[in-house]
């Protein structure tokens, strides 16, 4: 019976009931994008590796290291393999068809595993200097194929270049990038070496294989002791850390999105409890005859409570469902290169903050009834 | 906590006010009353003379301020909230002025819900809605909701409601104050057939003599007190 008082006091006012389920739906659903967004800024620390360090510049990454450490990298305990690699930039076409692209050494197909590329498609890219490798998600967008030419115009590099897909890798996990473009350091390296003479020989930053994770503070360390008071001082970090500074480049606007979601939910939660305010002064006089009759004060507290719970988890359910379509959609708008993950974390978050918009909405028109003296009540209905 | 099994009610120099403010407004006075098993009381009075707080407190609705009141058998100035509902469910039935049903649900529904809170099974509930609502001539109308029914088939069905428990005693305040005379007048034929044939006990609040008329004792309150 109480089931059906609840649900049938909910159909008691269509439009009312089917516009605050939307609006609790939407709320939900912008939360769970929001909540998406600063997941997949944070997507490349967590798919980062225990067992590989970075070593840049000391003073920002914008500046690069002699290719001349190489040798030296190699001789430090513990560390098992090297490569390196530099941001190219360059245009593709126009401005707007943004996506990673990478110079990289030997070895860097060694170093990320996790770029997974057949094995004819990886010794047709090493056999060739102007070949490049691209992440399966370039392809869909832009339609490539292998033996495709891309043309890139340099801006950190000026000239125009272009590189022949010779490799199309996939992530092995979920989640990792397949949207960069890689191709031969010693392709760029002979260009600059004609041209620009005093940036040759250098690189962005170099990636470590250690042989134990643990070791990995004590070996940073060791590499940064190595190259102090030399031309170009290191900064030696877990992959993690590296990725964390870009993070914390973006932070501020990463706060501002995470309270956003937040004033999403509370824009919903007054909505929803105006709603159920105004749904229990309206039936006011049921709950007293409720009373009358013998009902407790937690009966009908269930009721009011009950009302509002269905009411919000029917939003945040629709909420979260929609998130799914409109994730695919939004990715799609910026480019289709990310996918939007609702990881079940996030899913449950999701229905977790309706709950409490849901428990939260009732608290004061629940009180409020459950507290009411049935005689003062009884003046009230007339 | 006893009381003679021929006094259902017993009450004695009960008063009651209520606060406004800092203004203490005396809504009893002093009030003692015996009503005995089975009896029709009406109590009559002009508006604000506190005949309705009476039965709201002999009802187990309200609290009185002092005195001793004893209700089947229980002194229920005593009770606590949770003790005082269990006991309003086993032992009052309500009627009201306005019929108080609930909108949504059914007069069968309604008529069900006092008996929710009982240890009933599903069927036994049924057969007992079904007798109460034959009682009051609605069980063809069990699956109307109140917007379907007229004011005196909603009363009957409050009726039938307060009656389903087979309480000890029914409080009908102002039943016929919302209706029409045949309707009133079937109500009224109702609730002395309830008095007379199954022995319910009957305290009745109501403006209208012709009402107070079918009740076997008529109190008149005025200013808080019993005037004779």
């Amino acid at each position: 019976m109480f089931w059906s008082l609840i649900h049938r006091h909910l159909w008691r006012h269509k439009l009312r009931t089917f516009l605050t389920i939307l609006g609790m739906a939407v709320a939900i659903l912008a939360f769970m994008l929001l909540r998406s967004v600063v997941a997949a800024w944070y997507r490349g620390v967590d798919q980062a590796s225990d067992n590989r360090l970075v070593t840049r510049h000391a003073v920002s990454l914008t500046f690069s290291l002699p290719l001349s450490y190489l040798p030296t990298l190699r001789q430090i305990p513990g560390v098992t393999a090297v490569t390196y690699s530099s941001w190219f930039g360059g245009v593709y076409i126009d401005d707007r068809n943004f996506f990673p692209r990478f110079v990289a050494g030997p070895g860097f197909l060694d170093m990320y595993p996790e770029y997974v590329l057949p094995p004819e498609q990886r010794q047709a890219y090493e056999r060739e200097r102007r070949a490049c490798v691209v992440g399966r998600r370039l392809v869909e967008k832009y339609g490539w194929r292998l033996g495709d030419q891309v043309p890139l115009k340099g801006n950190i590099f000026p000239g125009d270049w272009s590189f022949v897909i010779r490799g199309i890798y996939r992530g092995e996990k979920p989640g990792t990038d397949e949207s960069l473009l890689f191709f031969h350091f010693e392709y760029l390296n002979e260009y600059l070496k004609k041209t620009m003479p005093g940036r040759a020989d250098r690189v962005g930053s170099f990636t470590l294989r250690i042989a134990d994770p643990e070791q990995a503070a004590a070996i940073s360390r060791l590499v940064d002791k190595e190259f102090r008071n030399s031309i170009a001082e290191t900064r030696t970090e877990t992959e993690k850390s590296f990725q964390l500074g870009f993070v914390a480049m973006t932070k501020a606007l990463l706060g501002a999105i995470e309270v956003i979601s937040v004033v999403v939910v509370l824009v919903i939660l007054t909505v929803l409890a105006n709603t159920m305010a105004m749904s229990v002064r309206e039936r006011t006089a049921e709950y007293v005859v409720l009373k009358t009759l013998g009902f407790g004060a937690g009966h009908i507290g269930i009721l009011v409570l009950g009302e509002s719970l269905l009411l919000a988890l029917a939003g945040g359910g629709l909420g979260v469902l929609l998130s799914f379509p409109s994730g695919r959609i939004f990715s799609h708008a910026l480019g289709g290169l990310h996918d939007m993950v609702f990881p079940p974390a996030l899913i449950v978050t999701g229905l977790l903050a309706s709950l409490l918009v849901g428990v939260l909405a009732a608290i004061v028109p629940m009180l409020r009834v459950m507290t009411m003296s049935i005689a003062s009540g009884l003046r009230r209905v007339g | 906590m006893s009381t003679p099994p021929e006094s259902i009610v017993e009450i004695e120099n009960l008063c009651k006010s209520y606060r406004r403010g800092d203004q203490v407004i005396p809504v009893l006075e002093n009030i003692s009353l015996s009503v005995p098993v089975g009896q029709f009381l009406a109590l009559m009075g002009p508006s604000g003379s506190g005949k309705t707080t009476l039965l709201n407190i002999v009802a187990g609705l309200d609290r009185a301020d002092s005195g001793r009141l004893v209700v089947a058998g229980t002194e229920i100035g005593g009770l606590g909230e949770v003790d005082l509902a269990a006991w309003r469910a086993r032992t009052v039935g309500f009627i009201f002025q306005f019929y108080n049903l609930i909108p949504v649900l059914s007069a069968f529904e309604n008529v069900e819900l006092p008996l929710l809170l009982t240890p009933l099974s599903r069927h036994e509930r049924r057969s007992h809605v079904a007798l109460a609502l034959d009682l009051v001539g609605l069980h063809q109308r069990r699956s109307h909701t109140p917007s379907q029914l007229s004011g005196g088939q909603q009363q009957r069905v409050a009726i039938a409601r307060a009656l389903v428990s087979d309480p000890t005693l029914i409080a009908a305040d102002e039943p016929t104050g919302d209706l029409d005379k045949v309707s009133a007048e079937e109500v009224l034929e109702l609730l002395a057939r309830l008095n007379a044939e199954f022995g319910k006990t009957i305290i009745m609040v109501t403006h209208d003599p012709r009402a107070a008329a079918r009740a076997g004792r008529v109190l008149n309150l005025d200013k808080g007190a019993l005037i004779a």
